[in-house]
């Protein structure tokens, strides 16, 4: 799930950013306030065990696979929502960094979809609700599965969003979350099974560890109204800076629709989940209507829905000229680089 | 020089779970001095140590460290004179580089930079480790961390250093340079310890531990001779006074 | 290593085709750290700075239209003169380049299905839009990877922390990213011992079920809260009062000012003009 700088466009990658270092400071604040600065060398070796127990892998019985352990709600649930997010939100700079799993600027989306969801969202309304004040088998069982879940199919469904939103893959929004979500079901239901596992064990071994976290967490992790009005800013923002990119970039989700399987499909259908889209579309119009460059809206549509584009059109700015000096012209680049680089090898080893 | 004693009166002290593991203990270690701790495992040894310098609070009984009573108020000034290094290392040196680590304490005494820097490389060169300064603590030898950690101990400029089973896990070369050292310090030295020969070399003082009680305290080569005593504290003679191997074979094999 | 569950395909095949064995990630990190500990130019130069022109790099690359392949190309250059003045091995990076590869692979192979479109001819082929932009994708992954990849290969850890530390990051994410760090070679060698222990008595598939991967998790967590105790003890014996004052003061110099802005002024210049359209037009103009 974690998503690479290649697939997304600066505004979906500043827009994330901008809200997960908005909830890295927020989180700290609250450590400080708290007093809880002292836990950090505990936070930091539990994201090192984060790791290792990844490591750890099991059988799936009867599928002869392997599946391993998440993370964010084991954390929540030993950490507390801000605490736990911060050491999520390492994990994965490390993952990023070291091991490029995942981008930089992506970092910002992973952190969100791996971190928020889990730790705000998830732990605090379902787990903590279910299995939060007095644990047993049973309902943690039900609270990790639930909780695990939930959040595993909200960060999918935000994997699929932000790219969606960035253009740049052309897999169509329902496509892909049709694949994403039953997916990251089955993932979900394995991570749940072995957070239970491990929460069970620890609860038998040693119950005062859970207890801590419980007597120490406030109700709500987050000021609600405060997360409203952040989304909402989100929401333009991304809606403005989508609508800039918008009439540059050819596409997204209605040119893809186009092109599924199948030449013939050339008109929406009447019927079907794509005309429900369109038809959200078009009445809420709060997203803007992307996919087309002009602003002529109507009538290009028309067109394109005769005739697939043909090379001649100045859409999306590639022809035949351009693309041999083009591809010339990158391999000259590529040769000069190569040169320029060992230059700079040589001269710095000589001094 | 009162400053250095340590006065540990009637202590007792029982673990969460129920275990009582110091039934009774009084020691008086006077500057200077080098006191080994000995006894079988579960005795009680490393959980008196983690008394010295307030790591666990006694359930009833007194410390006093250079005249002060162990006090939370006391704590932070405890733990400038009274210096730890922990049987694993890798609890000690918590930071990426050993550079960090010896500084670490003198930081948090609110040193300034260049005094930090300082003694940080005479700590390290003290411990014959100056060489490692830039390493990252994974990449080092058991017997490199146990130095590294001790200099980090060093860099706060302790009068006593306390020290849980220092020479475990090393090489015979590495501890015999930990012997060395060791013998060069000037500090009181109070060290808990299963290696009897190393504690016949260093420390002229030896208190036994059973039970949570001093069994036995007095000159070391007087009790690592005491077989009977040894024998009741699950402990026996260090090797180097168990006799020649090789004469024993001998006469096991002439008397029958 | 890390949470490889990410392609839209089979997750679970690729789970065991793509997670590196644990001690090759092990020794993987060790060689980083010895490759930032070097000494060059660029290792010297302000972590702050390095991070900073790191990211815009990535934002020129990612700013470019879909559909666009030539203009991305001299933008290799920043990586290149990174590796090439920081005295970095190539195949390394190449070979972890490609290791990230999958996932982008995956999702992006997905575009000549959707985009059909002719786009160009290339004489008597046609390439349509889907394929142009899957290649735009690869390029952009090999470009924003590799410099990410160099950026933390030059800098190391403490670097990247304190840069962090000084652009505002709260501290306690900063050091608790350090101790994490320091303490991963721990516990990844700890679940090693795990499972070897638990390889040599487990037949097949026996012996690896949910119970007792719950049990060997769970184990290792308690291990590893009684050693956060412990090391919290240690810090405290050390005088350890809440502060972390770890953090070197970072000091800025005309070098380090010098790269970004010449960086900075490079990727606008090969964002606002296609350099290889340019320069190829050169070369088939020469051609007759």
């Amino acid at each position: 799930m974690h998503m690479a700088d290649a697939l997304i466009s600066p505004a979906v990658g500043g827009t994330m950013w901008a809200a997960t270092a908005a909830l890295t400071v927020y989180s700290g604040k609250k450590l400080r306030e708290r007093m809880d600065e002292q836990k950090v060398p505990l936070m930091g070796v539990l994201g090192a065990f984060i790791f290792a127990a990844q490591m750890i892998n099991f059988t799936i019985p009867a599928t002869g696979s392997s599946g391993h352990l998440g993370g964010g709600m084991i954390l929540a649930i030993l950490l507390g929502p801000h605490a736990a997010f911060l050491t999520m939100a390492s994990v994965l700079t490390v993952q990023a960094l070291f091991f490029a799993d995942g981008g930089l600027l992506a970092l910002g989306c992973n952190i969100f979809n791996l971190g928020f969801f889990p730790c705000f969202i998830a732990y605090p309304l379902i787990y903590k609700k279910i299995a939060g004040d007095r644990p047993t088998p049973r309902r943690i069982l039900l609270g990790a599965m639930a909780a695990g879940i939930l959040a595993l199919e909200m960060g999918a469904f935000g994997v699929v969003l932000e790219t969606t939103f960035s253009g740049i893959s052309d897999l169509p929004f329902l496509t892909f979350t049709l694949i994403m979500l039953p997916i990251h079901l089955a993932i979900g239901i394995v991570e749940g099974l072995v957070t239970t596992a491990v929460v069970t064990y620890v609860w038998k071994a040693r119950p005062e560890v859970l207890e801590r976290v419980t007597t120490s967490g406030s109700l709500a992790p987050l000021p609600m109204k405060n997360v409203l009005a952040g989304l909402l800013v989100v929401t333009v923002i991304t809606g403005g800076a989508l609508s800039w990119f918008a009439s540059a970039h050819p596409d997204g989700l209605e040119w893809s629709m186009f092109r599924t399987s199948g030449k013939e499909e050339l008109k929406t259908p009447d019927t079907g989940p794509y005309f429900l889209l369109g038809q959200l579309q078009d009445k809420t119009a709060i997203l803007p209507d992307y996919g087309f460059r002009s602003p002529e809206g109507a009538e290009s549509e028309q067109k394109e829905q005769e005739e697939p584009p043909s090379s001649e059109e100045p859409w999306p700015a590639v022809s035949a000229g351009t693309s041999v000096s083009g591809l010339v012209g990158a391999l000259v680049t590529m040769l000069l680089a190569g040169l320029i680089g060992l230059a700079l090898r040589r001269y710095h080893r000589r001094v | 020089m009162s400053h250095h004693i340590v006065e540990i009166q009637d202590l007792h002290y029982t673990y969460p779970d129920g275990t009582p593991a110091l039934r009774g203990i009084s020691l008086r270690i006077t500057h200077g001095e080098s006191l080994a701790i000995i006894g079988a495992n579960g005795a009680g040894k490393s959980t008196l140590l983690r008394h010295l310098n307030g790591c666990l609070i006694p359930e009833a009984g007194t410390i006093r460290v250079g005249g002060f009573p162990l006090t939370k108020k006391t704590l932070q000034q405890v733990r400038r004179t009274v210096g730890m290094v922990f049987q694993d290392p890798d609890d000690q040196l918590f930071m990426p580089l050993v550079r960090d680590d010896v500084a670490f304490g003198p930081l948090n005494l609110g040193l300034p930079p260049e005094e930090v820097e300082e003694r940080v490389q005479q700590a390290l060169a003290t411990v014959g480790a100056a060489h490692l300064t830039s390493r990252p603590p994974y990449r080092l030898s058991a017997g490199e961390k146990r130095s590294v950690a001790i200099a980090s101990v060093l860099s706060m400029d302790p009068s006593i250093l306390v020290m849980d089973e220092p020479s475990s896990h090393l090489d015979p070369r590495a501890r015999r340079q930990l012997i060395e050292l060791l013998k060069s310090f000037r500090h009181t030295k109070i060290i808990a310890t299963h290696d009897l020969d190393m504690a016949l070399d260093l420390c002229s003082r030896t208190a036994v531990l059973r039970d949570g009680r001093v069994a036995a305290d007095g000159p070391t080569l007087e009790i690592l001779q005491d077989e009977a005593l040894l024998e009741a504290s699950r402990l026996e003679k260090p090797l180097r006074l168990q006799g020649c191997p090789l004469c024993n074979a001998r006469q096991n094999r002439d008397a029958g | 290593m890390g949470n490889r569950r990410h392609a839209p395909l089979a997750p679970v095949v690729l789970d065991q085709v793509f997670m590196p064995k644990i001690e090759s990630s092990l020794f993987d990190l060790s060689y980083f750290d010895t490759l930032s500990g070097l000494d060059t130019p660029i290792h010297r130069l302000d972590p702050r700075v390095k991070v900073v022109t790191t990211m815009l790099f990535i934002v020129a690359v990612m700013s470019f239209d879909k559909y666009e392949t030539s203009g991305l190309v001299p933008f290799v250059l920043y990586p290149v003169a990174l590796l090439a003045v920081g005295n970095l091995p190539l195949g390394y990076l190449l070979s972890k380049v490609l290791l990230a590869a999958p996932f982008v692979f995956f999702v992006g192979i997905f575009n000549p299905f959707f985009d059909r479109a002719i786009l160009v001819h290339l004489g008597p082929v046609g390439i349509s839009g889907g394929w142009i932009s899957f290649a735009s994708i690869l390029i952009r992954f090999i470009l924003t990877v590799s410099a990410a990849l160099l950026l933390v290969a030059s800098t190391g850890i403490h670097g990247v922390c304190q840069a962090l530390d000084k652009l505002g990051f709260p501290r306690s994410f900063t050091v608790q990213l350090l101790f994490l760090y320091r303490y991963l070679f721990v516990l990844v060698d700890e679940a090693s011992r795990m499972t070897r222990a638990r390889a040599l008595r487990s037949f097949g598939t026996r012996g690896t079920g949910l119970q007792v991967v719950g049990h060997m998790i769970g184990q290792l967590l308690l291990r590893t809260l009684d050693r956060a105790q412990r090391i919290h003890a240690a810090m405290l014996c050390r005088g350890f009062d809440g502060e972390i004052r770890q953090f070197r003061p970072l000091k800025i110099r005309s070098g380090d000012i010098l790269f970004a802005v010449g960086w900075l002024a490079a990727f606008l210049f090969m964002r606002i003009y296609d350099v290889p359209q340019w320069l190829g037009k050169l070369a088939t103009g020469l051609v007759p």
